[in-house]
């Protein structure tokens, strides 16, 4: 091929850390003017590919040519000086500074007083006027972060990579916190961009987004590339079964869970901040899974959080079978038989560096205290052995620190936690978020299992097929209000998505 | 005049008023406790014992500048007050009178006063630079290295000023043209004067907001602090950011050091002794963040002075030594238990 042709090629990377081969022998060729998406499941080596594109990390073999030139980086501000900008998967803002001070990090621009050279504030505000204009953002150059939201913060970190001036940019999953319009002006802002024959490595694993904007796109798999594609030629089905190496049938289990009489009933649940959910109210069935939907800010999480006693209420009323009651923390809610697997897992979920065993007991530790004081360790290995079993947790053994497991068996771990708690109405908010294709079926299967037992299932999702795939009915959201109530059988994405937009 | 009078007075809402004195609640919690403790024992307000208080904090200002610096960068430095009582006795060793009995250097010719100045500063930027590259390269956290590089100073300061076998020797009789600097003057012959220590203080005070506020190293500093990642992959030198804020911090104790030994004429192996707390009580008192990110210059002066007006005030209003180490500890924590409601947010 013409050697003008790639803007970027990355040539049989390697690269092996203690225990992974996170990459083995990958090579990409990324022509300029082109939107190049990679896609795969988690852990398939796409974010460390482009780490190691941009410096963060150093590949253990493999060479990288930048416009016919080999680079090597072993800083970021090398990959940066070269044009080659990166909009980070996991944000990274400085919260207490300004929005100006975090798009010029790096390199403020500066003037010369005489023997001082100072950072000039004037032509740092103007620049990122114009950058925040241009991109047609409504966020003042010296507004805090810390009063933005997570979808002016993604769009701040969008701006900050366009304003390098880049000839390559990497976004890693760059919509993750974006509602439906702002994803609409990403991709005309990448179009745009394309146009000035930019290229874009998009990483993502909305395949829909990757159709719609791909001119190219690698699949990857167990840190290999297992193809590079024409976008054109693409289908959904076709990414999938390439992406899971093998063909997926059933996304979802079949579900025999028979919804009975009322549980739980939420009466006008409102709030005390100001921009939360105000006036829910729903009724919740025994042995049902209830899907709660909607997009991002649509205050899901605050809601599901406040019934479970961590957020403060200001009007609104909670019936466990028939009475009412107060929960006014996690222990309350734990006393009523309620559980809550919450949304991010590393910051709120698992303990890393304890064992399997400590993660699966601690919120029960409890029932496992004798008249001595002490913890009853055999009693306690012998639940733990069980859920393992029960929930099939890959774990070499229940001593096995929690941050060497998967994500899809951590958040088993975290099941089987809340499961020795008894509980009589589980929560779970995005229950398979960050989770590989092939363990997500086993979670559905959980749940369903669970339902099937007669226990009853809050599950918010923002993947609109889990949740139809998954839901008797589907509560619908939307800036902080129920839309709608939907059954199940009759939902489609289109109109769960009128419901999840009716205010904007 | 009276338009824009009556403008402010209609610019007073509740709410601007809420948002004014929560912005500048220490400001009006060090007035508050000036008028209080005027109106207890007006003795305290004369002219005296104000410009006392303005000495003592000069010389805790100039050191709770450096000791911000790392806070904001999230770290912690514990061995700032033993750096200053380094500076203190190796400069004061280097300045003793010539006339003077007993002399460290007995055989020492008078030197030019920049000579222990420069050896005190030198002291602060060899601990600086030795906790900074350690903390930088070496990646050991911050409490542990300075924990360390406290224990050791403290050693080297005792070492220096051991004359065995009489042991640690106190340094006196120094020379009236370096005392000068911590109770000397400048002025216009009669018609006004300020204290030197205070003038050095307000431009070392000018300076660090400067630094802080109009410097690259000051906005890598924060974000450093705020968010170290970040500055990673934005290609910020964090190494070099850490380095030079502990060297700053310990030219600052350097400083700190020979200004104390000018301002009481002399210096002992145990000056410094848990300035390192004070200077860090006061950071936190003053606003600033120790889980980084976040302070000010202002901030900082504020809590001093908040803290040397207690110190002061205390005495003046007859509290017990150790009642005032009860109310001061109370007071901290207390300080801190009010300014971290601005960040935590409504759940």
């Amino acid at each position: 091929m013409a050697s003008g042709e790639f803007i970027l090629e990355m040539r049989r990377i390697s690269k092996t850390f203690p225990g992974v081969k996170a990459l083995d022998d990958v090579s990409i060729q990324v022509r300029a003017g082109s939107v190049h998406a990679l896609i795969g499941e988690n852990g398939a080596g796409k974010s460390t590919l482009m780490r190691c594109l941009f410096g963060i990390y150093v590949p253990d073999k493999g060479e990288i040519v930048l416009d016919g030139k080999r680079v090597s980086f072993d800083a970021t501000s090398q990959a940066l000086d070269s044009g080659i900008s990166m909009i980070h998967q996991e944000l990274l803002p400085v919260p207490f500074r300004s929005v100006m001070e975090n798009l010029w990090l790096g390199r403020f621009p500066l003037r010369n007083y005489g023997v001082v050279k100072l950072v000039d504030h004037k032509k740092m505000y103007a620049a990122t006027k114009t950058v925040l204009e241009n991109l047609k953002l409504d966020i003042a150059p010296d507004m805090k972060v810390l009063d933005l939201s997570v979808s002016q913060i993604q769009a701040m970190e969008i701006a900050k990579a366009i304003s390098y001036n880049a000839k390559v940019i990497i976004m890693d999953e760059p919509t993750s916190s974006l509602t439906q319009n702002e994803v609409q002006h990403l991709f005309t802002i990448i179009r745009r961009l394309r146009s000035e024959s930019v290229s874009i490595i998009y990483i993502s694993h909305k395949i829909e987004e990757i159709l719609e904007i791909a001119d190219e796109v690698t699949i990857m798999r167990d840190g290999r590339n297992v193809g590079t594609y024409n976008a054109k030629e693409l289908t959904t089905d076709l990414i999938i079964s390439r992406m899971v190496g093998r063909d997926l049938t059933h996304r979802f289990p079949p579900r025999e869970n028979v919804p009975g009489d009322v549980v739980m009933r939420v009466e006008n649940l409102t709030s005390t901040a100001e921009k939360s959910f105000r006036e829910v109210s729903f009724d919740l069935r025994k042995g049902e899974i209830f899907g709660v939907g909607g997009l991002v800010g649509a205050q899901r999480t605050e809601l599901v959080e406040a019934i479970f006693g961590l957020r403060d209420i200001r009007a609104g009323n909670i019936r466990i079978e028939g009475k009412s009651i107060e929960i006014n923390n996690p222990i309350a809610a734990k006393k009523n038989r309620m559980a809550l697997l919450t949304e991010d897992r590393k910051a709120t979920g698992v303990f890393s560096v304890l064992s399997v065993f400590d993660n699966t007991l601690i919120a029960n530790l409890d029932r496992y205290v004798r008249g001595t004081r002490l913890l009853d360790k055999k009693q306690g290995e012998t639940d733990v052995t069980k859920s393992i079993a029960m929930l099939r947790i890959k774990t070499p053994s229940s001593a096995t620190p929690m941050e060497s497991l998967s994500g899809g068996n951590q958040q088993k771990v975290i099941v089987a936690r809340w499961l020795l708690t008894e509980p009589e109405i589980l929560i779970l908010d995005e229950p398979t978020r960050g989770i590989d294709v092939g363990a997500k079926y086993e979670i559905y299967t959980i749940i369903a299992d669970l339902a099937k037992r007669g226990k009853s299932v809050i599950m918010i999702s923002s993947e609109m097929p889990e949740l139809i795939g998954m839901s008797d009915r589907i509560m619908v959201m939307c800036e902080g209000r129920v839309t709608g109530i939907v059954n199940g059988k009759e939902a489609t994405q289109e109109r769960i998505m009128t419901l999840a937009t009716q205010f904007t | 005049m009276g338009k824009s009078a009556s403008d402010m007075l209609g610019g007073i809402t509740p709410r601007s008023v809420r948002e004014f004195s929560s912005r500048n609640a220490i400001v009006l919690v060090l007035f508050g406790i000036v008028i209080i403790i005027g109106i207890l024992k007006p003795s305290f307000l004369t002219l005296e014992n104000v410009g006392n208080i303005l000495r003592i904090s000069s010389v805790r200002a100039i050191i709770a500048l450096g000791a911000s610096g790392i806070l904001i960068s999230k770290g912690v430095d514990l061995s700032a007050g033993r750096t200053v009582g380094l500076a203190a006795v190796i400069s004061a060793s280097l300045i003793q009178r010539s006339d003077y009995a007993s002399k460290l250097y007995p055989h020492l010719p008078d030197l030019p006063l920049l000579i222990p100045i420069i050896a005190g500063l030198s002291v602060g930027l060899i601990v600086g630079a030795f906790n900074g590259f350690v903390v930088a390269h070496l990646k050991v956290p911050p409490f542990i290295t300075t924990l360390g590089t406290m224990i050791i100073v403290w050693g080297a300061a005792s070492l220096y000023v051991d004359r065995p076998p009489m042991g640690a020797q106190p340094l006196g009789g120094l020379r009236a043209d370096f005392t000068n600097l911590g109770s000397g003057s400048l002025g216009f012959k009669d018609v006004f004067a300020i204290p030197t220590i205070i003038l050095i203080a307000a431009v070392i005070l000018g300076f660090y907001w400067i630094m802080l506020n109009k410097t690259r190293l000051g906005k890598n500093l924060y974000a450093v602090g705020g968010n170290c990642d970040a500055a990673i992959v934005s290609g910020v030198d964090v190494k070099k950011t850490l380095i030079s804020v502990y060297v700053i911090a310990g030219l600052l104790y350097g400083l700190g050091g020979v200004l104390l030994a000018a301002r009481s004429g002399g210096a002992t192996n145990n000056y410094g002794n848990m300035y390192e707390l004070d200077a860090i009580a006061a950071c936190v008192i003053g606003g600033v963040s120790t889980n980084g990110g976040i302070g000010t210059a202002g901030g900082v002066l504020t809590g001093v002075l908040i803290f040397e007006v207690l110190n002061n005030g205390l005495v003046v209003l007859g509290v017990s030594a150790y009642w005032q180490q009860i109310a001061k500890g109370l007071i901290i924590i207390a300080a801190v238990a009010l300014d971290i409601r601005k960040y935590t947010r409504k759940r």
